[in-house]
């Protein structure tokens, strides 16, 4: 494993669709290793599974919710913390899974996940040749998801 | 005071239930349509691009249905746009000062027209550029380009279409306003966002004017000035 320790870098990140499909995979930063590409799809699908089970785990039933307003679903992982890595997983109302692989001391998170979640709904969502839950093969989202990630991952 | 709003809102109402009988368009409740409106009032008003970017990809969608190829489809967008071009010409011209309210009569007033008061008013800012072609053998076309036309901010075409360009809804336009102008032409948007001009402007797009040869006849009769 390559000492990335003296810098705060965004490694990769991996979208899932709501099936549990890989549908987008990229590293940021040098020297990973590479996985091919069926581990990736292992990856995703075995992600999937696991995130759909920890949406079920509940040690306390629910107070009932009051009847005018519907519960906000259970959300499953959000984060998993390693030595080496942090991995947040934003899933948004409709099922996709953004996973985002950081250094463990990447600060603001939520805000990188947010404006790359505002990317992918912007340069993928709107583009009329993009076919929903296949895999995202965009120049304009590639190019501005790089550009963001490299000006910060240069800090 | 009091009896004055009656008459208006039961001419309201009657035209309301007349309308209500025909199924599929909605009017508003107090009987106004947007043709009721002064023209010049949603003058400065603008739109979200978000949702101009919807439609306009559903646009694309739709014309993508049943095309035979690339051309058919830039075709379809053309044709999309041209009846806005039609309506902008005569529109835009309203709203001018009334001192140059005058039609352009000239290629190059009409080009201006285009380049200034048109982008201005479809895209907040005018046209980055207008050439005439340097070609000798052709006389007949100039050349409009856009650095980042807004219509396709948000479209990745993909590599198998790499010659398609969707801007080919606003060549549509242009060519609507070339021809309610008196000036028939053919308009074509094309792709230069490639080399080392497109590591700056990688959507850059040229709106190619070709005008029809008697066009350009007639522009060498009239006396220069």
């Amino acid at each position: 494993m390559v000492n990335f320790n003296e810098e705060r870098v965004v490694y990769a990140l991996i979208i899932i669709n709501k099936a549990g499909g890989l549908i987008y995979q990229r590293d940021f930063a040098e020297g990973l290793n590479k996985l091919n590409i069926n581990d990736y799809l292992v990856l995703a699908g075995t992600f999937h599974g696991v995130h759909a089970i920890t949406t079920r785990l509940h040690p306390l039933h629910p107070p009932p919710p009051p009847s005018s307003e519907r519960p906000d679903p259970p959300s499953g992982i959000e984060v998993l913390e390693t030595e080496n890595f942090r991995l947040q997983c934003f899933s948004t109302l409709t099922g996709t899974k953004f996973l985002l692989f950081t250094e463990p001391q990447q600060p603001n998170v939520d805000k990188v996940m947010g404006k790359i979640y505002e990317l992918y709904g912007d340069y993928v969502m709107k583009n009329p040749f993009y076919q929903l839950e296949m895999p995202v093969r965009c120049e304009g989202w590639e190019r501005r998801l790089v550009g963001y990630l490299r000006v910060l991952n240069s800090r | 005071m009091a009896s004055q709003p009656i008459k208006p809102s039961l001419a309201g109402n009657a035209s309301q239930s007349q309308r209500t009988s025909q199924p599929g368009l909605r009017y508003p409740s107090n009987g106004k349509t947007i043709y009721h409106r002064p023209l010049n009032r949603s003058r400065t008003q603008e739109l979200s691009q978000a949702s101009f970017a919807y439609l306009f990809g559903e646009m694309v969608s739709y014309a993508q249905k049943r095309v035979t190829g690339i051309q058919d489809l830039e075709k379809r967008l053309n044709v999309q746009g041209h009846p806005i071009g039609l309506k902008l010409l005569d529109l835009l011209l309203y709203r001018e000062p009334p001192r140059t309210q005058n039609r352009p009569l000239n290629i190059i007033a009409l080009l201006q027209f285009i380049t200034t008061i048109l982008w201005r008013h479809l895209f907040s800012r005018p046209a980055d550029a207008l050439e005439k072609s340097s070609n000798p053998d052709t006389p007949d076309e100039y050349m409009i380009s856009d650095n980042d036309p807004l219509v396709n901010q948000y479209i990745s075409v993909p590599k198998e279409m790499n010659q398609l360009n969707c801007a080919a809804f606003v060549a549509g336009i242009v060519e609507g306003v070339c021809d309610g102008a008196g000036f028939p032409a053919r308009v074509t948007a094309h792709s230069v966002g490639k080399g080392e001009e497109g590591e700056l402007w990688p959507g850059k797009t040229v709106f190619l004017v070709k005008f029809q040869q008697e066009v350009v006849e007639r522009e060498a009769y009239l006396p220069k000035n």
